[in-house]
């Protein structure tokens, strides 16, 4: 695979600048807290124009190469080298995890959740912002895996600090399940090092070499990477961390969980699992795409199930990331090219479903949707803000939803060569059953919480006929960029399928075609 | 087979064809300022709506005067081939997918009936939600709806087409729920997009079953994607398609078209959605959204025509779900008092009509009654608007709030006794012309029982209508009308309640009556079939020719070279075209070859008569019921047995409501997903929980035997910053995460090593 490595020092700055953020804020006397948002801010927007000034120079012409190549020696002992590109797979992704750090930032500035210490809170961010952006960057399984790891800790502690009544245990579990995966994960990596030769754990190295393993190794390899990204994903059964976690994080950690660290798993899937485990890769789709039907429907029941608005925006995550599932379990680029567009859109509108959320239960205090009602006669903004994305979040047409959800159960008709036609063809029919129950529990969250009269937060203590604010400047700040990006794509899907589709095809050569 | 070939003359076409995708553009465009500044406009941005509906209709009218100019410069048997325009959407895994504008005469014909009838709505809107609280919103949805059907009749492909399908559910939702203050409407919004959207499942699976199988063919034949809907009807008649795909594929597709149109057993939602305000119910739940069904079964007339086996013996899915429409709605309207309700099952039953006509191969007078429906069915509920705005103070009520309103609503009475007669069938009115073709020509084609089911249709038609005219019209004045105040209102456009008692509406509203009463009256004779063959002007402007096509791969509208035209075999002596379920020879088909009934009089007649008849005894019924208090009527429904049952029934709705809401969903929403989530919480979780708990215990152990240094001191170290973070985790739960962690990274290199001992 040939590379383009001008310009390579931008993907390093673009990572690595929120952590001289960091370094910054520790200098920092706690107490300043304007001068502790600016820095975060600032660094935020650095980052951003780092970030949008890659996308300007990306070769769009040649969107399924590596781009902005560097790679120098870093631990020769394990013969892991620090190498770094960008294709058109990962370029979305990591422009949308530094828009949503400076988005989460924006809304940080007047919503420091509880205990306060903003000093602490946007250094972590900025770590956040890091770990995940060089995740998607990393083309070495071990920089991979350090960045991977990277982001657990500050979620870790931003859930387990700011996070609800429960932040403890869900904190833990968090951090469990994910290390759980993870140590298979890294299993999986050093099996795979020491089966290719122990040559190197470049990743371009692995693709040309991972053919070659015997499929019984591949297989439990990919079980070993399997477990790791699925709990990311999260996948069904792998998914009951993700409940807590969600409900528990304070708004900014939902936001960043649902739109940017569910996706690292599936993004592990595209850039490493497939490409280097092709064989094991056809042995699994079957099964991967099964659970991720399964998380169709159970994650629309178990939305069902809630009585809690942000617990049941967390299960949708469960149903939506099985569609992007089923459509890389399909090995085409078809449905990989929806998986992606799937990521994104996913992002975009689950964030803005937690940020709304967030602001929900900044005004009512609660989140138990019997307890709210009415919101469009007391908030109509915010009330006509959280209707637009639960459109979009149901996948109507000329939204971005619809561009993930389409096509993945499109590709589910007519999946790779090898693979059973006949099971696939029932996915996609059990995954467009999933359109229905979407629909379903999301206009019935909405009916219930929008609709009807508002109901008496006489237990608030704030009096009966508080006045709530609507959308404050903030929030619109935050929000606009979001829900545009859900428009936009939904109406011109090609500017984001045009960069994916080059980078994808390349990624599937090595299933022949 | 003997055929000569001709080189045709090129069609003409012209600005308005060519540019009639600006048509939907505009109300999206319109949609888009009325949401961004319509609440500072002077008329609170209805204006901008008004606006907008009215060039889309001068666009229309201008469309549909040049389509006809295209069809006049074709030669007599020549296919005229539709104008359409395409460019690259979007494109993935190498294929590229289109967006573009597909105009033909069914295009033109459902073109001029959306914008005509929207445009009448929104100005009769301007005086009957004259100070509603959401007045901008409502106008916003309105033209997004305009917008979003517009879009979905000029649609060159299924995804375009979907687009516009769902846009279309968006708004119904919105505009059902439009006073969501109440329980009610927000609950019937929701009923309505489940609804829909569980037949929306069928067009998902046919769009993409469709697109699989026929894209290579289609690709290859016509430089098309296999979302085209012109390659899919040119794929469908070539005899390519395996039947059981295209069988599937149709009945999937159908299954979209029951939700949508309300036909049985999906109709339900369709009578709630009266909850919405009355334009709304003239527009999207009469006259345009709910043929939307209609619209894509024409559309995509071959794929059903060969995946149903249309004119095949026997019935098919289409005439069965469209007869049993017909009859158990219209049975249902008898048992209601709301008016919109009547005229909601109305509407189901004369969907029903569309469907059973299109299923017996009556495309043609199928299309037609599209055409005329929408008129008079927009015109008697924007009549039932004028009475509940003017006259029965908001209630919908025939029982309780009207009677006897003919003398004080001269113009609505008028109009709305027009369109009943158009509704019923009766000569001349329009409704004749379009529902006598289609029972007439379901008779031609062989399906005789549907014939009877057709005209038993037709009697209870004219019965229920009867009924509900004598209700609201004659008799004794009742509560709202009889200058009563009501404390209940249904439906509360915040128009204040005025003193006075009933009287006429305004010009707002009568204007747009009496438009939609001339057309209920007048359009009927655009197709007269009884005036012989020169009457026919929509079967010549609308109905495609079913010719064989012989055209290259390039896809511009004018790439029609040659035609074949077959020699002539049948004994009528004009060209017969070999298009149907079999493979022409060479080139393509786009439109089976169907047959028109002859029309005789003495067919007609009978129809007639038996709508006369169940105008009588209605007549008599309501009578002696609602006036004289007759007592052998009063109460019959409870004394007689059998009536008693059937009553209930018919109360209750055949018991699909408590079917779907009871059974299936409130399964579904609660034992179902909780059980799901018990599973989640205790099951899944109880491993988890379980698996730490002896986490813990081995822990001890692991700590004694692992080299404890490295792995304890960096997970303390993490510890510790726990604590200096925050201050709050404790440290005997850091303590655990050292202890799991440790557990699980030890497991993990064990786990790595034996993996890589048991496989070199």
């Amino acid at each position: 695979m040939n590379m383009l490595r001008e310009n390579n020092w931008v993907l390093s700055v673009g990572t690595f600048l929120p952590m001289l953020g960091v370094v910054v804020l520790m200098l920092m006397p706690k107490a300043q807290d304007r001068a502790i948002k600016l820095i975060a801010l600032v660094t935020s927007i650095a980052t951003l124009a780092v970030g949008v000034y890659t996308a300007v120079i990306f070769d769009y012409g040649q969107a399924g190469k590596m781009q902005f190549v560097a790679e120098t020696n870093w631990i020769s002992v394990i013969k892991s080298s620090y190498f770094i590109g960008l294709d058109g797979i990962s370029l979305p992704l990591y422009l949308l995890s530094m828009v949503i750090t400076l988005l989460v930032v924006i809304y940080s500035l007047d919503h420091v959740p509880s205990p306060g210490k903003p000093k602490a809170f946007f250094s972590l961010l900025l770590v956040l912002q890091t770990g995940m952006a060089g995740t998607f960057i990393a083309q070495d399984l071990i920089l991979f895996f350090v960045f991977f790891e990277l982001v657990l800790l500050p979620m870790f502690f931003m859930i387990g600090v700011w996070g609800g009544e429960q932040r403890q245990y869900a904190s833990i579990k968090f951090f469990l399940y994910t290390m759980f995966g993870s140590a298979l994960m890294l299993v999986a990596f050093l099996a795979l090092f020491v089966k290719t030769g122990a040559e190197s754990f470049s990743i371009p190295y692995l693709i040309e070499h991972g053919g070659s393993i015997a499929k019984n190794v591949q297989i439990w390899i990919f079980a070993g990477m399997f477990v790791g990204f699925a709990v990311k994903v999260p996948m069904f059964p792998f998914h009951t961390w993700l409940p807590d976690a969600h409900t528990q994080a304070p708004t900014q950690g939902s936001v960043i969980l649902a739109a940017i660290l569910l996706k690292l798993g599936t993004y592990g899937f595209v850039r490493i699992a497939l490409p280097i485990l092709p064989v094991a890769a056809r042995e699994w789709a079957p099964y991967i795409g099964g659970l991720a039907v399964i998380g169709i429907i159970y994650g629309a029941l178990g939305c069902l199930a809630q009585t809690d608005m942000k617990r049941l925006i967390a299960f949708s995550s469960v149903a939506h990331m099985g569609f992007v599932m089923l459509g890389i379990s399909t090995l085409t680029s078809f449905g990989i090219n929806a998986a992606i567009f799937g990521m994104v859109a996913h992002g975009l509108i689950t964030g803005m479903l937690f940020f709304i959320a967030g602001s929900v239960k900044e005004r009512y205090h609660t989140l138990e949707i019997s307890k709210l009602g009415g919101m469009l006669t007391q908030v109509p903004r915010l009330g006509w803000i959280f209707g637009f994305c639960t459109m979009a979040s149901l996948g109507l047409p000329g939204l971005a939803g619809f561009w993930g959800e389409f096509p993945a159960i499109l590709s589910a008709y007519n999946p790779a060569a090898g693979l059973n036609v006949t099971v696939f063809r029932v996915y996609m029919v059990i995954a467009a059953l999933g359109t229905v129950l979407a629909a379903g529990y999301l206009l019935w969250l909405y009916q219930r919480i929008a609709f009807g009269t508002p109901k008496n937060n006489s237990h608030t203590g704030d009096g009966h006929h508080e006045k709530l604010q609507d959308v404050n400047t903030y929030e619109l700040l935050a929000w606009t960029p979001l829900l545009i990006g859900i428009l936009v794509l939904g109406i011109m899907p090609n500017l984001l399928f045009s960069v994916i589709d080059p980078a994808v095809q390349a990624t599937l050569v090595v299933f022949g075609g | 087979m003997l055929f000569a070939e001709q080189v045709l003359t090129p069609l003409s076409s012209g600005w308005f064809l060519e540019n009639a995708w600006l048509i939907p553009v505009i109300p999206g465009i319109a949609f888009a300022m009325i949401i961004l500044i319509g609440k500072r406009m002077p008329m609170k941005g209805s204006e901008l709506g008004v606006i907008s509906m009215l060039a889309a209709l001068v666009l229309s009218v201008g469309a549909g005067y040049q389509w006809i100019q295209r069809v006049n410069s074709a030669s007599e048997e020549q296919f005229v081939s539709p104008v359409i325009k395409s460019w690259t959407w979007w494109q993935s895994g190498g294929f590229e997918f289109g967006i573009g504008q597909h105009i033909d005469g069914l295009s033109v014909l459902v073109l001029l009936v959306v914008a005509l009838i929207s445009t009448l709505v929104q100005i009769y809107s301007l005086e009957y939600l004259r100070g509603d609280r959401r007045y901008t919103h409502f106008f916003a949805a309105l033209t997004l709806f305009s917008g979003g059907m517009l879009t979905m009749v000029l649609a060159d492909n299924m995804l375009l087409l979907l687009l516009g399908w769902e846009i279309m559910g968006l708004c119904s939702f919105l505009l059902i729920g439009h006073w969501w203050e109440e329980d009610v409407n927000s609950k019937a919004a929701l009923k309505a997009f489940l609804t829909v959207r569980v037949g929306d499942v069928g067009l998902l699976v046919g769009i993409i079953m469709l697109y699989f199988t026929a894209n290579d063919w289609t690709r290859e034949h016509l430089g098309v994607s296999g979302f085209s809907i012109r390659g899919l009807s040119a794929w469908a008649l070539s005899g390519e398609p395996n039947s059981t795909v295209i069988m599937i594929a149709a009945i999937a597709l159908f299954i979209a078209c029951i939700g949508k149109s309300g036909q049985f057993p999906l109709h339900t939602w369709l009578p709630d959605a009266m909850a919405g305000p009355t334009p709304v119910s003239s527009l999207l739940h009469s006259s345009t959204m709910v043929v939307a069904g209609v619209f894509l079964v024409a559309r995509l007339y071959p794929v059903f025509f060969v995946g149903l086996d249309i004119l095949g013996d026997g019935g098919n899915l289409i005439m069965i779900i469209g007869g049993i429409t017909i009859v158990i709605s219209a049975a249902l309207a008898f048992v209601q008092d709301d008016i919109k309700r009547v005229l909601a099952y109305s509407t189901v039953s004369q969907l029903g009509y569309m469907m059973l006509g299109l299923g017996a191969g009556a495309w043609m007078p199928a299309v037609f009654h599209i055409f005329t429906h929408a008129f008079f069915k927009a015109c008697l509920f924007l009549a039932a608007g004028s009475i509940s705005h003017s006259a029965s103070h908001h209630s919908f009520d025939m029982k309780r709030d009207m009677g006897g309103l003919r003398k004080v609503m001269p113009i609505t009475f008028t109009t709305w006794i027009i369109s009943t007669l158009a509704l019923t069938g009766v000569f001349p009115f329009s409704g004749f012309f379009s529902k006598d073709e289609i029972i007439d020509n379901v008779g031609n084609n062989g399906y005789g029982l549907f014939m009877i089911i057709g005209l038993i249709g037709a009697f209870l038609t004219a019965a229920y209508m009867t009924r509900a005219t004598y209700l609201t019209f004659f008799g004794a004045p009742r509560g709202a009308s009889a200058g009563q105040s009501v404390n209940d209102v249904h439906d509360h456009a915040a128009h204040s309640p005025v003193a006075h008692g009933p009287h006429e509406s305004g010009a707002l509203i009568t204007v747009p009556l009496i438009i939609l009463a001339t057309l209920a009256l007048g359009s009927g004779f655009l197709n007269a079939t009884p005036f012989g063959e020169s009457w026919e002007r929509m079967k010549l402007w609308v109905e495609p020719r079913s010719e064989v096509v012989v055209e290259g791969i390039a896809v511009a509208s004018e790439s029609v070279v040659v035609s074949k035209n077959y020699s002539p075999q049948s004994e009528e002596g004009h060209a017969s075209s070999v298009c149907g379920s079999q493979t022409p020879e060479t080139g393509v088909c786009y439109a089976p070859k169907l047959n028109h009934a002859p029309f005789k009089w003495p067919k007609a007649m009978i129809s007639l008569m038996i709508v006369f008849l169940g105008m009588a005894i209605s007549w008599v019924v309501s009578f002696r019921l609602y006036t004289k208090r007759d007592p052998k009527f009063v109460g019959l429904t409870q004394r007689v047995s059998v009536l008693r049952a059937g009553h209930k029934l018919l109360v209750n709705k055949y018991y699909l409501d408590d079917l779907y809401e009871k059974v299936i969903v409130r399964g579904i929403a609660y034992p179902i997903a909780r059980t799901a989530y018990w599973f989640d919480q205790k099951v899944l979780d109880g491993i988890i929980h379980a698996v730490a708990r002896s986490a813990r215990l081995v822990s001890g152990w692991v700590y004694r035997n692992i080299d404890q240094r490295i792995v304890d001191g960096a997970v303390n170290n993490s510890a510790s910053a726990t604590k200096y973070v925050g201050g709050v985790v404790q440290p005997t739960q850091s303590g655990k995460v050292s202890q799991y962690g440790a557990l699980l990274f030890s497991a993990a290199a064990v786990a790595a090593l034996v993996l890589v001992i048991i496989n070199t």
